[in-house]
């Protein structure tokens, strides 16, 4: 009833391509933007802030960099783990050996060198794709995984492997409560997201999509594969790579290489299946669910366990989380191949024509 | 010299078994077209069943006899392993036939988590032992040629030997057999093989029991060496390159593949690991099948990759 664009006539190109062309979206927006930057962090708990909502602004972040690859251009890669470890060892090194070093530029750069890998790794898209493809984005993760543990420059020479960051400032402000970091990873999440989203649907995003459903018919209407699939790796490692500074710098502070294994990779191709292969508000819910599920696991499934009279271990949850993250992944791709971003759209669908379906 | 020689004949014996799981990925891709990232988790599944069979069944039925509790925890882990390709079949592989490659690959990884999770909530999670009688001693060879001759584990040797069977095996039934030539025809070319009524779905479950008794053997000789644990499933991770190097459709290719990786990742570890501070074992075989990619993109035996429009 109120979800509908009846009589918001598009006069000029301007209005009629604007981002989100329906009035009721853009105010949707908008109100979920100022919902997250004031309502949020006065209501939200220190925990909810630090173990749920930075975890997830951060994932989805990395989601979305994941689906510019995975969900628009088609390519699928199972090395986002690796660009976002090169993100946060970068930053990182960027951080520490430059004194005076500004935060944002220290993140952005962390997002560069993770372009740079990224279009390495992404050459051998050139020649294979599908799963050939897909073990040789391995081979990033895997040569990631041991530069960062075995080369002691990256990590600045610390004795235990691990690096930490502190004094995170940016023009003045002491990023260090969990409010802070909150709105800090607000800010560049959201940035991104508008970014991505432009991206997405300009003359590039198209073309990364023209790839993804037939590259040869791409190739004939005009579409250079080449500039398209490393563009698309290097948009994706990017913003992978910024994803992976913040989640070390702002969400755990010190970190080492297990932070970004290839356990991270799957979860982030997870995330990406679950909430919608080529979807920006796909990758948040995505996000939201993978941060949220385990959670919730935690907690329900001991009471059922109390139910039954059995106890329920530490151990039996992490096996149950693995059990229906597996369950989950097969049965989206069976029953929603296009994810929750799809079951959202329909229910917008569905929406529209309320009440009266006829 | 002789160091180089054991060298090589350890690279020579990882690389049987390297092979070993990487035929599992072939026989699958093959008859399917399905790129079975469960392999992995396969081979520990059915480790953790053979390795607490053997256990649990002496206990059980209250006999002592190892050999005995092992056969009926082989064969036990094998039925197990046939119902999983049933299951796999039913409720994953039928419900997506005609899907893209990429979305079956995604589908076997949800496969892989779902039987981490299930084989370590019924079977438990800790190091468990498999006890198939392996001999632990080194043998020496060719002590007249080299000073000291040449140390072998004879462990790896016995577990090169039930490799090799298996793969003779393997071959046999797919030459011989009237089954194997089924999956023959399948794996050439699925709409004619359906048309002279090659029933599909069944040979799917076949071909997904013959992957899981690979899986088992695999799982059983690595888990008689290293224990049966999580870290079992990296040894599929290492089977992926060779399936690369030798081409995704080709069952030579596998065994030849898992070879040449065996053997260059324990010379690279021991001659040039040193310059780049060891641990390179990890990324050779993926950077090396990287290399043959850009080079060959369908592998060294792989059939010719053809687009058709």
């Amino acid at each position: 009833m109120i979800y509908r664009e009846n009589g918001q006539f598009k006069v000029n190109y301007r209005a009629d391509q604007q981002i989100f062309p329906i009035a009721q979206d853009r105010f949707f927006v908008l109100g979920l933007i100022a919902l997250a930057a004031v309502a949020v962090p006065m209501l939200a708990s220190d925990y909810a802030l630090k173990a749920i909502l930075v975890p997830f602004l951060i994932l989805s972040l990395a989601a979305i960099g994941v689906n510019i690859l995975v969900g628009y251009c088609g390519q699928i890669s199972l090395g986002s783990g690796a660009f976002m470890a090169v993100g946060a060892y970068m930053a990182y090194n960027v951080f520490v050996r430059i004194d005076g070093m500004p935060l944002i530029i220290a993140l952005l750069s962390g997002g560069f060198f993770a372009t740079v890998v990224g279009v390495i790794f992404g050459i051998p898209s050139l020649r294979v794709k599908g799963l050939y493809l897909a073990v040789a984005t391995l081979a990033a993760q895997f040569f990631c995984d041991w530069a960062f543990s075995r080369i002691s420059w990256f990590t600045n020479d610390s004795s235990s492997g691990s690096v930490a960051v502190s004094d995170l400032t940016v023009l003045g402000w002491t990023i260090n409560t969990p409010v802070d970091k909150y709105l800090f990873c607000l800010a560049f999440v959201s940035l991104f997201a508008l970014l991505a989203k432009n991206l997405v649907r300009s003359s590039i995003g198209r073309q990364w999509m023209a790839i993804r459903d037939m590259d040869v018919a791409a190739a004939v209407i005009g579409i250079r594969p080449v500039y398209a699939k490393l563009s698309a790796f290097a948009v994706s490692s990017f913003i992978v790579g910024v994803a992976g500074a913040l989640w070390g710098f702002v969400h755990l502070g010190s970190w080492e290489p297990l932070a970004f294994s290839i356990d991270r990779s799957f979860q982030l191709l997870f995330v990406v299946i679950i909430g919608g292969l080529g979807s920006i508000m796909g990758s948040f819910m995505g996000a939201a669910f993978i941060v949220v599920l385990p959670i919730f696991l935690s907690q329900v499934l001991p009471m059922i366990g109390n139910l039954f009279g059995v106890e329920v271990s530490i151990a039996m949850v992490s096996h149950a989380e693995f059990m229906i993250f597996g369950a989950l992944i097969v049965w989206f791709l069976i029953a929603e191949p296009h994810g929750l971003a799809k079951l959202w759209s329909i229910g917008k669908q569905k929406l529209r024509l309320w009440p009266f379906p006829h | 010299m002789g160091f180089f020689f054991e060298t090589l004949i350890g690279g020579l014996m990882a690389g049987v078994l390297y092979s070993l799981v990487a035929l599992g990925f072939v026989l699958i891709f093959k008859a399917s077209g399905v790129f079975n990232f469960a392999q992995g988790a396969m081979v520990l599944f059915a480790a953790l069943a053979m390795a607490r069979f053997s256990e649990w069944i002496p206990a059980l039925l209250g006999f002592d006899s190892k050999l005995l509790g092992n056969l009926i925890a082989f064969v036990l882990a094998a039925l197990l392993m046939f119902a999983f390709a049933w299951v796999v079949e039913k409720l994953v592989l039928r419900p997506l036939v005609n899907q893209e490659a990429v979305t079956l690959l995604m589908a076997t990884l949800g496969v892989t988590y779902f039987l981490d999770g299930f084989g370590q909530t019924i079977f438990g999670s800790s190091v468990y032992k498999i006890d198939i009688g392996m001999p632990k001693e080194p043998i020496f060879l060719l002590q007249s040629v080299f000073e000291g001759g040449i140390l072998i584990s004879k462990e790896d040797l016995y577990a090169s030997i039930v490799a090799a069977a298996l793969v003779a095996a393997l071959t046999i039934f797919f030459q011989k057999t009237s089954t194997g030539r089924a999956l023959r025809a399948v794996a050439d070319d699925h709409q004619a093989a359906q048309s002279i009524g090659i029933p599909l779905n069944r040979m799917w479950v076949i071909v997904w029991c013959v992957a899981g008794i690979t899986a088992l053997v695999a799982g059983v000789i690595w888990g008689s060496k290293i224990g049966v644990q999580f870290s079992l499933t990296t040894v599929a991770l290492k089977a992926l390159p060779v399936i690369i190097l030798g081409g995704l459709t080709s069952v030579p290719g596998a065994i030849i593949g898992g070879l040449l990786i065996g053997v260059g990742e324990k010379l690279s570890e021991v001659y040039i690991g040193p310059f780049f501070g060891g641990g390179i074992e990890i990324w050779f075989s993926y950077v090396l099948a990287l290399l043959v990619l850009l080079v060959r993109p369908q592998g060294l035996f792989g059939e010719k990759i053809i687009d058709r429009v």
